[in-house]
């Protein structure tokens, strides 16, 4: 047994045998050999179902939505696999889609691009408006509403509101692209007790090993050599 | 109807760091020292426990040590021509709130500036002439020396256990330190910490080029420490949850875990939290302050402290603002250039150059706030600037600090930025990149300024603090002189692949993070005419009160503030010891 067999010992003693089947994928992965894959759907604890703040339309736009930035691979089930789309709904529905630690008083200006964040509304009504427009786009140019669209179509719909390039009523496409795209990567890297990153995906994906962090010793002993360990988060952990 | 209290020697507004030294050093004096802190009190246990703590999303994405702008932001503009807007969330900066401050979710990166930032009017008159400085840039010397500042550098260092590798100790150069740095009356109270792979790599190559690498300077503990003043602290884990996270193992030095615990040891301390400054109250004559009067934010009442001194110890942008509501000193004009408050306001400009090694895993989640390796070769006045035309200069550091996913996905140029392409390159290249910043200097410059603003208001109906601000020519060609040294030495490290040369050189946005490291505002100096506070960090105007913090810098230089904030606090302190309580008026003639 080598040293760094001892250590994911250490590590992994205790989680069980499934936790541990999963480290030992993680661990051999110094390329993709994913721990976690679309024909072996997500382990740990159920997702959330069901959502607070979207309707029945916005859900589909958003886990469409997800889902093309965070497709099923051999490397992790899709975004509303693992809970992205009921992550963005939760912040949407919670203090911080209310605009909590926002600045919100008039007058409103547009700003210049250095000024930062001058819209009236709040996140979730930026959300919301932005979907509604969105669609309104969608349906205007292809005749169908983007979770409805073929991949290629949805793919250059991303990239033009990634770009700013879509004109859309009330809201700048790029404002709504860079707000969408923050809750979905946070979604997929947070910590799960906000409902994304299920079973930890996309900790996986990258290797970063969670909330457990006593590394005084490890930066000497894996100066240069890769650290596996199961990843733990704050649910484990309390 | 705000109620009257019973008076008090001293009240000090803010308990962050300076507030917490000023706590400490004249609660031993004797003295009555009240400390009003508008935020909430929070301790190592239960605060900062593990596993809440290591929460990305909570502490580092949502922001919740930092100042809440929903009551409290300011506005700005990158010049008078514009109207300047609400900052409406956090971005580029991010002040604490709460006791400790920005001293609770700082990475600890501590360093001195270098003997030529503290008299650089001076420094750069004599190697290139008065003509060198270009038209509007306000060079300023500091009105203490390095070596008068000196004790009190190193008794900050002591206090918060600094880890580092001395490079001069009383004019003798030390193997491994920085060449380039002032004298220091002894070494640093802790060993540096331990290097990560890319510092070894780093270093390696700057070594190589000929440029003197060292350990950064770290409030990050290398060993347990017990304090001068009987405070105990840990030994770093390299956790990789130091910026934007208090410490649950009491390893980064602190407020809350070193000089405010010692002040609360004297009974003639008390702290008054969820206390919400409002204005400091002048005597008729506007000569001397008669306390402030602050609001409970828990019940909206209001109250007057009377106090013979009163200390602004908010953060820097803070205490300017303070300045302006109360009427105290006149507020800059940037037509005339005269008037001195909210005059000198300075940031930095910082740049990144990002590797990728295809065969190398450096592992960032094992870091530590002020894990790194810097050169110092390009800062201060370290090297001719003459052949350049620009002053000032930037530390150029490798830095292991962590590795925390929503925030820290390096990718190679062109990478795509979602789809099952982004998250394969995510996979690859998070293990296998390590990134070369520079962090440089900014001088104070005739447009840039702090000012009330006169549409928006506060929770308080106060007007709030306007900014007007944007990086200059000077600055701009630092930073692409700089960020060339980066990326060389980067290439030598002999990466797979580069990021292009990026250099700071467009307009200021307040929207990205760059730095937390605000200056300017209240600046000391020779002259009431130029400057808002002396030597002793006195205002000019009301002699009763003392402005604290890097407010007080006339410029910023190419290091963290913190050091030189510390040692100005300490500075402070004993002045009013030994200067002020004897014979309570200016210290230093007007």
């Amino acid at each position: 047994m080598t040293d760094e067999g001892l250590d994911r010992r250490r590590f992994l003693g205790g989680l069980g045998a499934g936790a541990a089947a999963l480290g030992a994928d993680v661990a051999e992965a110094a390329e993709p050999a994913p721990g976690v894959t679309a024909a072996s759907p997500a382990g740990g604890p159920p997702a959330l179902a069901g959502y607070q703040f979207l309707n029945p339309d916005e859900a589909a736009f958003m886990e469409a939505f997800v889902d093309h930035l965070i497709p099923a691979d051999a490397l992790s089930p899709s975004g509303t696999e693992l809970g992205v789309a009921v992550y963005v709904d939760r912040q949407l529905a919670g203090a911080w889609g209310k605009g909590a630690r926002m600045y919100l008083q008039g007058p409103w200006r547009r700003g210049t691009p250095n000024q930062g964040w001058q819209s009236p509304m709040t996140p979730a009504d930026l959300v919301r408006t932005g979907i509604a427009a969105l669609d309104a786009h969608c349906r205007r140019v292809a005749k169908l509403p983007f979770e409805r669209l073929g991949p290629d179509a949805r793919e250059d719909a991303v990239a033009a509101l990634a770009q700013g390039k879509i004109e859309l009523e009330g809201v700048a496409s790029k404002l709504l692209f860079d707000t969408l795209y923050a809750l979905a990567t946070e979604g997929l890297f947070a910590d799960p007790i906000y409902g994304g990153n299920r079973d930890k995906a996309g900790w996986r994906l990258v290797g970063f090993p969670g909330v457990i962090a006593t590394h005084a010793q490890d930066i000497e002993t894996y100066r240069g050599r890769r650290y596996d360990a199961e990843p733990m988060s704050i649910a484990d952990m309390s | 109807m705000a109620t009257r209290l019973k008076p008090v020697d001293v009240v000090i507004v803010g308990m962050g760091w300076t507030g917490g030294i000023l706590a400490k050093e004249l609660s031993d004096a004797g003295l009555t020292v009240l400390g009003l802190e508008r935020g909430v009190n929070r301790t190592t246990e239960p605060d900062f426990s593990v596993p809440m703590i290591r929460d990305e999303l909570r502490y580092a994405v949502r922001h919740e040590l930092y100042m809440d702008v929903s009551r409290d932001t300011l506005t700005f503009r990158n010049a008078a021509r514009e109207t300047a807007l609400p900052m409406r969330r956090l971005g580029s900066f991010l002040p604490g709130e709460g006791v400790g401050g920005a001293g609770l979710h700082w990475n600890g990166q501590t360093y001195r500036f270098s003997p030529s930032d503290h008299s650089l009017r001076t420094r750069v008159k004599e190697r290139y002439g008065a003509a060198f400085a270009p038209e509007g840039m306000q060079l300023a010397d500091w009105p203490m020396t390095y070596d008068e500042l000196e004790p009190y550098y190193d008794k900050f260092e002591y206090m918060a256990g600094i880890s580092g590798q001395a490079g001069n100790i009383r004019g003798e150069t030390i193997e491994g330190g920085n060449p380039f740095e002032g004298p220091r009356s002894r070494g640093y109270p802790n060993p540096p910490l331990k290097a990560s792979l890319s510092g070894v790599m780093y270093e390696a190559a700057a070594r190589e080029l000929g440029y003197h690498p060292f350990p950064r300077p770290a409030a990050n503990m290398s060993r347990a420490y017990v304090n001068p003043d009987g405070m105990s602290l840990g030994e770093c884990q390299y956790c990789g949850h130091c910026e934007n996270f208090g410490c649950e193992a009491n390893a980064k030095a602190s407020p809350h875990i070193t000089v405010i615990p010692a002040a609360q040891k004297n009974a003639n301390f008390s702290l008054r939290t969820q206390a919400w400054v409002t204005r400091v109250d002048l005597h008729p004559d506007g000569k001397r302050a008669k306390g402030v009067t602050y609001t409970d934010v828990r019940t909206g009442e209001e109250f007057e402290q009377p106090a013979d001194i009163v200390a602004l110890c908010a953060y820097g942008l803070g205490n300017v603002h303070l300045m302006l509501l109360s009427g105290i000193g006149a507020p800059y004009d940037p037509d005339t250039e005269t008037g001195v408050v909210g005059k000198g306001y300075c940031y930095q400009l910082t740049s990144t150059v990002q590797t990728f090694f295809e065969d190398r895993n450096f592992n960032p989640f094992m870091g530590a706030g002020s894990l790194g390796v810097v050169v110092d070769d390009v800062n201060g006045d370290n090297f001719d600037h003459g052949p350049h035309g620009f002053i000032g200069g930037a530390s150029i550091i490798n830095a292991t600090t962590h590795g925390r996913p929503i925030a820290y996905r390096p990718l190679p140029p062109g990478t795509p930025k979602w789809g099952s392409e982004w998250k394969a390159a995510s996979r690859h290249w998070y293990g296998r990149s390590t990134s070369i910043g520079t962090q440089g200097s900014n001088m104070a410059s005739r447009g840039n300024y702090l000012s009330l603003d006169p549409t928006y208001r506060n929770a308080f109906g106060q007007p709030l603090l306007r900014l007007t601000y944007d990086f200059t020519e000077n600055d701009f060609k630092q930073s692409a002189f700089t960020t060339k040294i980066a990326h060389d030495i980067g290439r030598a490290m002999g990466p797979t692949h580069i990021s292009p040369l990026a250099p700071k050189s467009s307009s200021y946005s307040i929207v990205p993070y760059q730095s937390t490291h605000n200056t300017g505002g209240a600046i000391t100096g020779h002259d009431p005419k130029t400057s808002a506070v002396n030597r002793y960090l006195q205002s000019w105007d009301v002699s009763n009160l003392f402005v604290v913090g890097a407010s007080a810098f006339p410029q910023n230089a190419g290091y963290n503030p913190t050091g030189a904030v510390g040692a100005l606090a300490y500075w402070t302190a004993d002045a009013i010891r030994t200067r002020y309580l004897s014979a309570p008026g200016p210290l230093v003639p007007a």
